[in-house]
């Protein structure tokens, strides 16, 4: 394409490739593997990392859900593994809000953030684009170490005396600046906010890298049109985070100046047990507004790469074109720009101005329009398609099924009048469990099994892959939906126990039902991680170096490719990703120059 | 011992699974990987089938199942909210239909799409004329919604009407105080600074408007039929005031007072009859995560009628005179209350 392109591919070609192969004898153990600059090692350290911290946080809901499902009975050897946590075999209050608390912030952060596109914008950029590994390697690998660091103070956070972080992945305060007013907002509260701001600093590193080696690094002929949809969606996932991230920190840090220096930013006219606090002139509904800020492009970077991953799976598997590339595009474009117009409508019930409200009840509505479109540009994909099922096209099926359920759901919660009555009850755990977190795993799942024989140069195991399917997709239908009905009763979320409430204690059954069946999901994701790290040493061997008939640039590497990706020089681009099934040919690899006689659409 | 058992059937069951699994891999390899690959693309596509039928009827029996314990039978119990009601209902049939045409399209066209070998993909980029005609009809669709939506969002965070019986709401860890105005129609001033003791709301005694108020706490007595308006506040962190039955909520902000108000259009007997529940109450529920009792932040709201709730407010007696006793007319008339003044700043003083 143009001279800087190729001026920087070739700087870029120069310092890697020449001594690339006298490298491979020097790598050690620790470079390698502990503190790599490969992003297919970073990559592979996020998404392990990831899963580890999915598993932790996902244990945490089976134990909560266990309080949820039996609040009458006790659990002796509850009280064996947690202690004081679980006195007399029944989890206490303060730890319920701590698991529930927890496993919020493990899942949103952790797992589908850093562990979603920290995995797949490392692996996936530059070998997409067409680049020998990131802009900067090194700050690639010290946003990895960000996160570590983040992980391990979160963890640590988990064994502090008086227990960690209680009031709500939301973190709203005066709750969370108050240690009178909840235990888990003593130490353990400055434990989040610390492992928050580590996590942000790993998130911008990420995320600033992500954004200069897609548009520096492509290779020649890779113009941004013809950049593979996960690229687009990582790259709006990396924008996101690069500019609502901050506003995250700034409440953080002025959080903890309330929490520790005296400050009354958040804080205002309180008593709290029998103390008469000085503070006054602060605004705890300011803290939501930075909050919420940063949280609606959140569930946005959470969503928008398993939408790219969903996509690109798609297409291959139906070998057919992506329907609407342009319009792919520019849905995710649209989506991104209205992520961050939208926040307020978490706070429609916070006294928030009606006037202003009806700006963001508007807006709000305005996002299905791009999602709609999104959802019938897949099926009018699948539409006369040729369908392989693998695991990640079934992944992907069930990735819009999920989408299409949950995003109608927003329809009900972005119209303020219905929010009033769903606001905080189960209807919205049912929302946002549905179209961010079900589906964003599904797309997480899509990706890994896709990608895999890429990573390990191995094959998953197929059977487990289809139980794993079959039992997630219907567990988590058989655990969210009947949620709406609670939720349509007015029952609200993060309650202990509802058996003391008339309005609300006729859904005990159903409760204890969930309960039943999130522990065999739960069984359901061991049968994938066994998976996962069998097959990485025993997995059937990749022998193909297009195993999915691909017309992406990764399948062009080594089946094992090392630092550097490609062993010659980058391949040129040709085409956009999509030629599937043209001119009666199953699949156009991007490398292979337009032919004379090539139908034009 | 049955821990032990459990743990062991668990494992148990694991390791079938994964034997299971490895020998189908074995038999792929002997039958031929292609082969098996056709025979488990058949039979996913045929779950995947399967799963919408028994999926959409899944959805029927849930319906079924769940719908009466909803509040949609009882109905609203107040005017607005039998218009979000009406709303709910237009927004279950317009998402509704769109959900059962794009699953019925997901799971069928993945069905009948199977790989197949005489079959070839359709290779179809794109159509301008469909992408609009799917951008368009979910905006058109979207607009009436936010149209009627907003209609109702105005008046419901409309001004309360003059008449309103004004009832002040305040949140704490973890219960609700409720304050009546008394016979002039004002609430007293508060300052939290003043929190102190008996005086747990922080009320000014030195507004002559505050002599009067009534303090209750837990329970709270409203008239049937008339608009009533609550003004919210929150002592320590924030609280929000569920009220489901009235469809209505709000947030309890320290620092920062919220109002809402509704017309409550059954009281808590008829209420008794129309859920078919002898034991119905009106509950009000702490909506925000607030501390380790959340769960159990209940309010109770006896809505009455006009003439019940007038007894019941005769027989409260201002909160000045349960906090200070010696101050109590000896007569039980209320009225002459107003005509009397104390200083509070020196009660407080002298009773430290
Ligand atoms: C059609 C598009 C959508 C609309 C109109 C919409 C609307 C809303 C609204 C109004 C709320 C606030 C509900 C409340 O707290 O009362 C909400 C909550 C939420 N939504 Fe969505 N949403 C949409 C799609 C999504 C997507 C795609 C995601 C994530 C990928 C998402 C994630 C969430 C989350 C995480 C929450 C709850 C956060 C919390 O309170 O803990 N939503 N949504
Ligand atoms: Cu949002
Ligand atoms: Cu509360």
């Amino acid at each position: 394409m143009s001279n800087t392109i190729s001026l920087q591919e070739a700087a870029i070609y120069q310092e890697h490739d020449a001594p690339h192969v006298e490298h491979q004898h020097h790598e050690t153990f620790i470079t390698k593997y502990v503190f790599s600059q490969d992003h297919k090692m970073i990559a592979k350290q996020f998404l392990i990392t990831g899963m580890i911290w999915a598993v932790i946080g996902g244990l945490f809901s089976v134990l909560f859900r266990l309080q949820l499902g039996y609040p009458e009975s006790t659990f002796p050897w509850l009280e064996d593994l947690l202690g004081h946590w679980a006195k007399g075999g029944k989890i206490q209050p303060e730890f319920y809000y701590a698991l529930v608390t927890m496993h919020g912030t493990i899942l949103v952060f952790f797992v589908l953030t850093a562990g979603l596109s920290g995995t797949f914008a490392n692996f996936l950029i530059p070998l997409q684009i067409g680049a020998r590994d990131m802009a900067s390697p090194l700050l690639n690998m010290l946003s990895y170490w960000f996160f570590f660091l983040a992980s391990i103070i979160m963890f640590s956070s988990l064994f502090v005396q008086t227990g960690p972080a209680s009031g709500g992945w939301t973190i709203y305060p005066p709750l969370s600046a108050l240690g009178d007013a909840s235990s888990g907002s003593k130490i353990g509260m400055d434990l989040w906010l610390t492992s928050m701001a580590m996590f942000i600093v790993s998130s911008l590193l990420g995320g600033l890298n992500y954004i200069s080696t897609i548009l520096n690094l492509r290779t020649k002929g890779m113009s941004m049109t013809r950049m593979p949809l996960t690229i687009w969606a990582l790259f709006f996932t990396a924008v996101l985070g690069v500019l609502s991230f901050p506003v995250l920190l700034s409440g953080a840090i002025l959080l903890l100046f309330d929490r520790n220096l005296g400050t009354s930013f958040f804080l205002s006219d309180i008593v709290v047990n029998g103390k008469i606090l000085p503070n006054e002139g602060g605004s705890a509904i300011l803290f939501q507004h930075l909050f919420w800020f940063l949280g609606h492009p959140e569930v946005y970077i959470i969503l928008l790469p398993a939408m790219g991953m969903s996509s690109e799976i798609i297409s291959v598997n139906s070998r057919k074109p992506i329907f609407g590339y342009m319009a792919m595009v520019g849905s995710l474009f649209a989506i991104a720009i209205l992520a961050f117009l939208v926040w307020a409508h978490h706070m429609f019930v916070t006294g928030l101005n009606p006037f202003l409200g009806s700006f963001f009840v508007l807006l709000t509505l305005l996002i299905a329009v791009p999602s709609a479109i999104k959802v019938f540009n897949w099926l009018t994909t699948l539409w006369r398609a040729n369908i392989r099922f693998t695991p990640a096209m079934l992944f992907a099926i069930g990735f819009v099924s999920f989408f299409i359920s949950g995003g109608l759901t927003g329809i009900f919660l972005g119209n303020s009048a219905l929010d009033i009555h769903l606001h905080d009850t189960y209807f919205v755990v049912a929302h946002f469990h549905i179209v961010m977190g079900v589906a964003s795993f599904f797309g997480m799942f899509a990706g890994v099994y896709h990608w895999f024989p890429k990573m390990y140069g191995r094959y998953l195991n197929n059977t487990l892959a289809f139980i794993h399917f079959w039992v997630t997709i219907i567990g988590a239908y058989l655990i969210f939906w009947p949620m709406h009905y609670e939720g349509l009763a007015g029952m609200p979320r993060r309650y202990y126990d509802f058996s003391g409430w008339e309005s609300f204690k006729m859904f005990a059954g159903l409760n204890q039902f969930i309960s039943v069946i999130s522990m065999i999901v739960f069984a359901a994701q061991i049968i994938f991680i066994f998976n996962f790290i069998y097959s990485i040493f025993k997995g059937r061997r990749v022998t193909t170096t297009n195993p999915w008939g691909a017309n992406t640039l990764e399948w062009t590497t080594p089946i094992r490719p090392g630092h550097g990706n490609w062993v010659g020089e980058i391949p040129e681009v040709h085409r956009g990703a999509y030629d599937y099934g043209k001119d009666g040919r199953e699949f156009i690899p991007q490398t292979e120059p337009v032919g004379e006689n090539e139908s034009h659409h | 011992m049955t821990q032990i058992l459990l743990i062991a059937i668990v494992v148990m069951i694991f390791i079938v699974i994964f034997q299971i699994a490895k020998a189908s891999e074995y038999v792929s390899v002997l039958k031929g990987e292609e082969k098996a690959r056709k025979q488990n693309n058949k039979i996913n596509a045929f779950l995947l089938i399967s799963f919408l039928i028994l999926g959409l009827i899944g959805v029927w029996w849930c319906n079924d199942m769940f719908y009466p314990k909803t509040l949609f039978p009882m109905g609203a119990a107040s005017e607005m909210g039998e218009k979000i009601d009406l709303m709910l209902y237009i927004t279950i049939g317009v998402t509704g239909v769109v959900f059962v045409i794009t699953q019925v399209l997901l799971f069928w066209f993945s069905f009948k799409y199977q790989e197949k070998d005489n079959q070839k993909a359709f290779y179809f980029p794109h159509n301008t004329k469909l992408e609009l005609l799917w951008t368009t009809v979910p905006a058109i669709f979207l607009t009436v919604l936010v149209v009627f939506g907003l209609k109702y969002w105005f008046k419901m965070t409309s001004d309360a009407p003059k008449d309103a019986v004004v009832v002040e709401v305040t949140g704490h860890q973890f219960g609700w105080e409720f304050r009546y105005p008394g016979a002039d129609n004002i609430l007293g001033k508060k300052n939290y600074k003043l929190t102190k003791g008996a005086n747990s709301l922080g009320v000014d005694f030195n507004d002559p408007a505050s002599l009067d108020d009534i303090h209750v706490a837990a329970t709270m007595h409203i008239p049937v039929n008339r608009p009533i308006k609550f003004v919210i506040n929150a002592q320590d962190v924030i609280h929000d005031v569920g009220l489901p039955h009235f469809r209505m909520k709000m947030d309890a902000v320290p620092g920062i007072p919220t109002t809402l108000w509704f017309t409550p259009l059954y009281t808590t007997e008829e209420m008794k009859i129309r859920s078919g529940n002898p034991n119905f109450v009106y509950e009000i529920s702490c909506d925000q995560i607030c501390g380790k009792g959340h769960f159990s932040m209940r309010g109770v709201i006896i809505v009455e009628s006009e003439a019940d709730y007038k007894m019941w407010l005769a027989s409260q007696k201002p909160e000045y005179y349960t906090i200070f006793p010696d101050k109590a007319p000896k007569s039980t008339s209320i009225d002459s209350a107003s005509t009397k003044q104390t200083p509070l700043a020196t009660v407080i003083a002298t009773s430290k």
